[in-house]
């Protein structure tokens, strides 16, 4: 029962930007060698040129069961995720440009690039269950850029990684469904948290996607195990589009403050103590996106603006981090802190763009993060939450010791592990640079990245007093650093885990069931023993009776016979009587 | 089962003759943290300063304190520093922890 109503679609030069990217990745799987890496590079190319064709306000639309599905709908905030993709599917591709057939370079070129294009997908939705669709495809292809790494650790946490994202789509379909029934509706819009529990479904569906607290191990265990370039890819999309539903549906939710803030806080603590140091990215990705959802929670137009310029700012400095150790991983060989250090003598140049990314992460002046991250502090402040500042500032703190010093020191710098690891490929290095300009350029020119965001809000993040504040608090932390280096306090990097909440289903959940089974076992035997007697006392005393000497087997004289004929009549008479 | 082995190139031992980096000087390391300790000490200066120049906002009543900014920073990070310590205490458990756990697929 399809009824196709194509709404207003003055957008003939344009297409869905999905489409490019699905029919790109159909070539890319076809394809090899330089033709391959050429359409590589032309895909977000094309996808790019064809997004500033794309006209606010152009949907397409039609009624199917009654609903109306909204499979493609352009709005300020969808381009302003448009082209960040775009970008981010450019680096990620230029990144990876090198890989060749032992990697499985067709699998994860034609992979990233449908992931790319699930992530455009899903931010031109206008319906959820279009926007389901294209939240199970971001987990169905992006899967392969863990598994193509090729060990049995990461085809464990791919799979884990797989059912818990299944498990969100499956939530967010519950939830739509919820939705339909309470509302009759199933718009991609704002969606009540007030006595509804469809709402609440969703967000938790969006909640694992954005990695709320509990809801967040998937990022830490799979993160660390995708391949050097695919980590770079898996960083970009996956929990930006769970900002980007955040943004859209329930902007103001003030659960969201509290959520947002824990995410803040408590990642940096374990990023402190982690050795992979792809996994303290992967914390410091969750403390991140806590900024985000702070200002999604906070849901001022300067907040939300704040929420999405950060992701924004963070796809590529997060990206260029996550590349910088992709690089050490991919020459080296290796990516925990106490097997690192002392790297940029034979790799500088990536050293020197890993402190680039690291200054911005930590939000020094003229650097990206400094313009966008403030934004959220300062409508926490104009909120008047005077208590949820402290903690943010704190965070923001924490933000440099574990990816501002840790990363750089412990990768480039400190104890010289002896590795002379050369630079890596070229076009590693290039995507690296680009990502490094562009935190550069964001940065020292606000206006640029002001001039995409969606609310109309007046921001103005350059001033003495912003400057020398955050130079404060941020030169002050290193110094507290470095005391704690000097002092001997400072805890070194141990080969080792980190339990975190992934503890309950990795070992204390195998654990019950084999324990709850062992006990459902010991009942089993003991039930089946006791029947097992009884089954087979009863044969022993059926073979008595019918056994071959058996009573009931012997022959019997006819005399016997009419004797127990008498006996029966009798009891029969008895019977009849009473 | 790991990358260690797919690079066999990049080999662990230092060269004889290699040249001295930068850092390896110990003239160099100092003269980093010096003139990192004088950019700590111009900062904390600025702060009175420039409240002479301009009339700063404070949005926040912490951001009245003296040398609220420095401080917060350096107290904060001692703190977190301290606290993943005992984590670690509690938390810290063998690289092969949920391997050795054998099915926690």
């Amino acid at each position: 029962m399809l009824v196709a109503a194509m709404g207003s679609l003055p957008l003939l030069g344009s297409l869905p930007p999905v489409l490019i990217f699905f029919v790109g990745a159909l070539v890319v799987a076809v394809t090899k060698g330089h033709l391959r890496r050429g359409v590589l590079l032309a895909i977000p190319v094309i996808g790019a040129l064809n997004l500033l064709g794309l006209e606010v306000g152009a949907t397409i639309e039609f009624e199917m069961l009654g609903y109306t599905l909204v499979p493609f709908k352009v709005d300020r905030l969808a381009m302003m995720f448009g082209y960040l993709f775009h970008l981010a599917a450019f680096l990620g591709n230029l990144f990876a440009l090198h890989l060749e057939k032992k990697d499985g370079a067709g699998v994860q070129h034609t992979s990233a690039v449908l992931y790319a294009g699930s992530a455009i997908g899903a931010v031109y939705t206008g319906d959820l269950i279009s926007l389901f669709v294209f939240w199970e495809l971001l987990a169905l292809t992006s899967v392969f850029l863990i598994w193509a790494r090729k060990t049995e650790r990461s085809f464990r946490a791919g799979f884990r990684y797989l059912v818990i994202h299944v498990l969100s789509g499956v939530l967010l379909l519950s939830g739509a469904l919820m939705l339909a029934h309470e509302t009759g509706s199933i718009t991609f819009g704002p969606i009540s948290l007030d006595g509804s529990m469809a709402g609440w479904v969703i967000l938790i569906a969006f909640g694992i996607k954005a990695a709320f607290p509990l809801l967040h191990t998937w990022i830490t265990d799979a993160y660390p195990e995708g391949t050097p370039t695919g980590t770079v890819f898996l960083s970009a999309f996956t929990t930006k589009v769970a900002v980007f539903a955040l943004v859209r549906t329930f902007a103001g939710a003030d659960v969201l403050i509290y959520v947002g803030v824990t995410m803040t806080c408590f990642p940096i603590f374990y990023a402190v103590i982690e050795n992979d140091l792809r996994r303290v990215l992967s914390y410091s990705m969750i403390n991140q996106i806590g900024f985000m959802v702070t200002g999604v929670g906070l849901g001022t137009a300067l907040a939300l603006n704040g929420a999405v310029a950060h992701a924004f700012a963070d796809v590529i400095f997060k990206g260029l981090l996550f590349m910088t150790m992709g690089s050490v991983l991919h020459m080296t060989g290796r990516i925990n802190g106490s097997d690192l250090g002392g790297l940029y003598k034979t790799m500088p140049i990536t050293a020197a763009l890993c402190v680039v990314g690291a200054m911005t992460i930590s939000a020094f002046p003229l650097l990206s993060a400094f313009i966008t991250k403030s934004m959220v502090m300062a409508a926490a402040l104009e909120e008047g939450h005077i208590w949820v500042w402290p903690f943010l500032l704190f965070a923001s703190a924490g933000v440099l010791e574990h990816a501002g010093i840790k990363i750089p020191f412990f990768a480039f710098f400190g104890h010289d592990s002896g590795i002379r690891a050369k630079e890596p490929p070229k076009n590693m290095l290039a995507a690296m640079m680009i990502g490094a300009v562009l935190c550069v350029v964001i940065g020292s020119f606000p206006g640029l990245l002001y001039s995409l965001l969606p609310f109309e809000a007046e921001y103005h993040p350059y001033d003495a007093t912003h400057v020398l504040t955050q130079m404060q608090l941020l030169l002050f932390g290193a110094l507290a650093v470095v005391w704690l280096m000097k002092r001997g306090i400072y805890p070194p990097e141990i080969r080792a885990l980190n339990i975190d909440a992934e503890w309950t289903y990795r070992w204390l959940g195998p654990r019950l069931i084999r324990s709850i089974g062992g006990a459902v076992a010991r009942v089993d035997s003991a039930v089946r023993i006791r029947v097992l007697a009884v089954v087979r006392g009863t044969l022993r005393s059926a073979h008595r009776g019918h056994g071959p000497q058996g009573i009931l087997a012997r022959t019997w004289p006819t005399g016997s016979m009419i004797l127990w004929v008498a006996v029966l009549l009798a009891a029969y008479l008895l019977v009849f009587y009473f | 089962m790991n990358e260690h082995t797919e690079h066999p190139e990049h080999g662990e031992g230092r060269a004889p003759d290699e040249r001295q980096h930068v850092w390896d000087n110990p003239r160099n390391v100092k003269l980093l943290f010096n003139v990192f300790y004088a950019v700590c000490i111009i900062l904390l200066v600025l702060d009175p300063l420039l409240d002479l120049v301009i009339d700063r906002h404070r949005d926040h009543p912490w951001e009245s304190l003296l040398a609220f900014y420095p401080l917060y920073g350096f107290v904060g990070i001692v703190v977190l520093v301290l606290i993943a310590k005992v984590m670690r205490r509690v938390l810290m458990r063998p690289e092969d922890y949920y391997d050795a756990s054998g099915r926690d697929g």
